[in-house]
């Protein structure tokens, strides 16, 4: 039991190990700072942190040092005392900060970093309106090609240098380092060795002003305009936590969302810039039944009206001659409700899985010179989809053991398959040859995907499915977290989400309520019982008890 | 503020003379006629009643008209695509499109920038925002036009408003400013410091 008091308000941190900062923040105070980051090392060489620090003695006395200290690299004890809002904590906040900002060139207008910059909202809560400086700023020239994904703006740079540091911690490559000294140190490449890594975006993030930017976010939108929304990465089954920054319908960039049940503070660019296919205006955008007079009709009513009876009208010849493929793209909620659907068409349809993007070996970060991975951050899975383990649950739950759609295919030839692919990613294609003249031999082939492909030209039916930013529900990542998306963008005018298509289906009333049918599902499953009442919260709940 | 130091003021109330109006229609005949008799028969300082079109007025220089879109020394386009104009923008008529700019003096500039002249209610909020001088509301008052594509104005057409405001000497070039950084140094005390864009 440690006692802590920040701002004469007392606080129990218990028995953590916390520095100055934590412990501020337990009491709600914020101490400022930029070269701290819970994730990586303490430096303290931007001194923002400076506060005054004392202790209070056994007999009620407080005994403050004379100095002010950096609380970042201060541990919290008990009887610590804290000021923050003293005047020497205030001039030293002040000082740091007109430091800081001798060589800034303040060229707020055109940076993208305006509107969520540390630098700016420190200024204003902590710093002078004024600076004494009468000596020309230094304007280093700028790095643009620091790495293929980033740029570096090198006169905005504070010089916090969490950008080395990450790449020397967390991703473990070390492609960055600080050249010259004093004021003319700079953030820089080794020559030929450019910041190309799979986490380096992440760099981006960490720097708390404009001077590291994202290529591909770079001019395209100023930040007070995004809206953003909680939501889980879809590229792998590590399952990171994301904000999802969009503007009218229009994804404009992902950002990791602080989670320690999944992957901790970062995400990999392979997620972060792999989202474009969402705004792709190749993407099917309407319903489609290709009658055998040749006709196309797109009316949903119609379509949903002719495939029910059409399904049942196969099962009724042959009870087990329906199949439905579950992608693992869908959310549990989706493999639900459609697995739900197709029982009910026939107790004796079989689901099974489709085919699981599976991409070289998982990567482990920090790199390390041996080839065995100690101490792993990061983990970039090779299963490139954000659902298996929970389709799978669904799967065994009506059918007992889980079946890949090739092997079922192998050996059975049903009469109708629905599939529901809804695969991400625009040029890469989810089913090869064989699978595609394995699907083209079955009579009603039903198909729900995200593009136009051979698959959907040889299928009767065809339905738009939603994209990851346009829909509600669950996916459970490979240790069994499972995480709640949320829809940041609405479908195009007549696509519908996959969820409330198979609830048309099912002809249940209203529109998809994720948390209600995650309740109903922890009801009828036992693995998902822990998903009781619908809500996750913004970490998410383990499935099963971790070992 | 004390409540002693409040003055409550009472409207005066209206009197017979008041509530029949008729004396205060008289009064204002009186200066109409007072304004067309020195029309007619004073001198032609005096003169108040202008021979609109073909007599144009004199609007003051911070009349709120069309936008222009400033140039800069070079002639090129002043604006940095900052976004502060949209941003401030009360009705929403400016839309623009960024993109790394071509030249080495500064790293933004607009790629589209377009105002719907129908859409704007000439508040000037842009102009106040404006942080390179680049926007400005010209004396131009008489816009008309056939339809409501040629009143959606894109960056080519205001910088031709620029170019003929300029012409004409209704709205010169009210200041050469306009370049980012000074934002904390202070104007009085004569500091040189670079406030050029970097590179």
């Amino acid at each position: 039991m440690a006692t802590v008091y920040i701002n004469d308000k007392a606080v129990d941190i218990g028995d953590k190990k916390l520095n100055l900062v934590q412990a501020a923040e337990l009491a709600g105070v914020t101490i400022p700072h930029y070269c701290y980051h819970p994730a990586l090392s303490v430096v303290a060489s931007c001194r923002m942190c400076l506060v005054e620090v004392g202790e209070k003695k056994p007999d009620g006395t407080v005994v403050m040092q004379p100095r002010v200290i950096p609380a970042c690299q201060t541990p919290a004890k008990d009887n610590t005392v804290i000021q923050t809002a003293t005047a020497k904590s205030k001039s030293a906040q002040a000082q740091t900060l007109e430091s800081i900002l001798l060589n800034h060139p303040l060229d707020c207008p055109v940076c993208d970093k305006a509107g969520e910059c540390k630098l700016q909202d420190y200024s204003y809560n902590y710093g002078n309106s004024e600076s004494r400086m009468v000596d020309d700023k230094n304007t280093p020239p700028n790095k643009p090609d620091l790495g293929n994904n980033i740029s570096l703006f090198t006169d905005r740079c504070i010089m916090c240098s969490r950008c080395v540091r990450f790449t020397r911690e967390i991703s473990g490559t070390a492609e960055l380092h600080v050249i010259n000294r004093g004021s003319h140190a700079e953030i820089d490449i080794f020559p030929t060795e450019p910041l190309n890594n799979k986490l380096a975006s992440n760099v981006v993030d960490l720097c708390p002003v404009g001077a590291l930017a994202s290529k591909d976010f770079l001019y395209t939108h100023r930040v007070w305009n995004l809206k953003t929304q909680d939501s889980v990465c879809a590229g792998c089954s590590t399952g990171c936590s994301i904000h999802l920054d969009t503007n009218k319908n229009v994804v404009y960039r992902l950002r990791p969302r602080e989670n320690p049940n999944a992957q901790g503070y970062f995400m990999c660019d392979d997620g972060r810039l792999g989202y474009h296919y969402v705004n792709s205006s190749n993407r099917i955008s309407k319903p489609n039944l290709k009658l055998d007079s040749g006709a196309d009709i797109s009316s949903w009513k119609d379509i949903m009206l002719s495939l029910r009876s059409e399904l049942k009208a196969v099962a009724s010849k042959n009870a087990s001659g329906v199949a439905a493929m579950l992608s693992p793209f869908l959310t549990v909620e989706e493999g639900f409700l459609l697995a739900t659907f197709i029982k009910s068409i026939s107790p004796k349809a079989k689901l099974v899985l489709g085919p699981v993007p599976v991409v070289g070996e998982d990567d482990h970060y920090p790199k390390t010179r041996g080839s065995v991975p100690v101490n792993v951050k990061f983990t970039i899975r090779n299963e490139k989809c954000p659902n298996k383990k929970g389709i799978e649950e669904v799967i065994k739950h009506f059918e007992g053991e889980v079946v890949l759609v090739s092997d079922y295919l192998n050996k059975n030839s049903p009469d109708a398959l629905f599939i529901a692919a809804g695969y991400q990613g625009e040029e890469v294609s989810w089913f090869d040859n064989n699978l595609l003249s394995q699907f083209k031999k079955i009579k009603l082939l039903i198909t729900q995907d995200l593009f136009p492909s051979a698959l959907t030209d040889a299928s009767k039916y065809v339905i738009p499915s939603a994209a990851f930013s346009e829909k509600e529900g669950t996916f459970v990542n490979f240790a069994g977290l499972a995480q709640e998306l949320h829809w940041a963008c609405v479908p195009l005018k007549q696509v519908r989400t996959d969820g409330q298509v198979y609830l048309d289906l099912l002809e249940r009333k209203g529109l998809l309520q994720a948390a209600n049918i995650r309740d109903e599902i922890s009801k009828s499953i036992p693995y998902f019982s822990r998903l009781a009442g619908g809500k996750l919260g913004s970490d998410g709940i383990h499935l099963v008890n971790l070992a | 503020m004390k409540a002693d130091e409040i003055t409550w003021v009472k409207s005066p109330e209206f009197g017979v003379m008041d509530q029949i109006f008729l004396p205060a229609i008289f009064t204002g005949l009186v200066t109409t006629l007072t304004h067309m008799g020195s029309t007619l028969f004073g001198p032609k300082k005096d003169v108040v009643t202008q021979q609109f079109p073909e007599q144009r007025p004199h609007l003051p220089a911070n009349y709120r008209g069309v936008h222009r879109l400033n140039r800069d020394d070079e002639g090129r386009v002043k604006c940095v695509a900052c976004y502060m104009c949209s941003t401030a923008c009360p009705a929403h008529c400016i839309d623009i499109v960024a993109a790394p700019s071509p030249w080495p003096d500064r790293e933004k500039y607009p790629e589209v920038f377009v105002i719907d002249e129908l859409r704007c209610i000439y508040c000037g909020m842009c102009e106040q925002a404006c942080p390179v001088d680049a926007i400005e509301l010209t004396t131009l008052y008489d816009l008309t036009g056939h339809s409501r594509e040629e009143m959606i104005f894109n960056k080519e057409k205001l910088l031709s408003v620029f170019d003929k405001t300029v012409a004409m000497g209704t709205d010169p070039i009210r200041t050469t400013h306009g370049r980012l950084g000074v934002a904390s140094e202070p104007a009085s005390s004569g500091v040189t410091g670079s406030s050029s864009m970097q590179t």
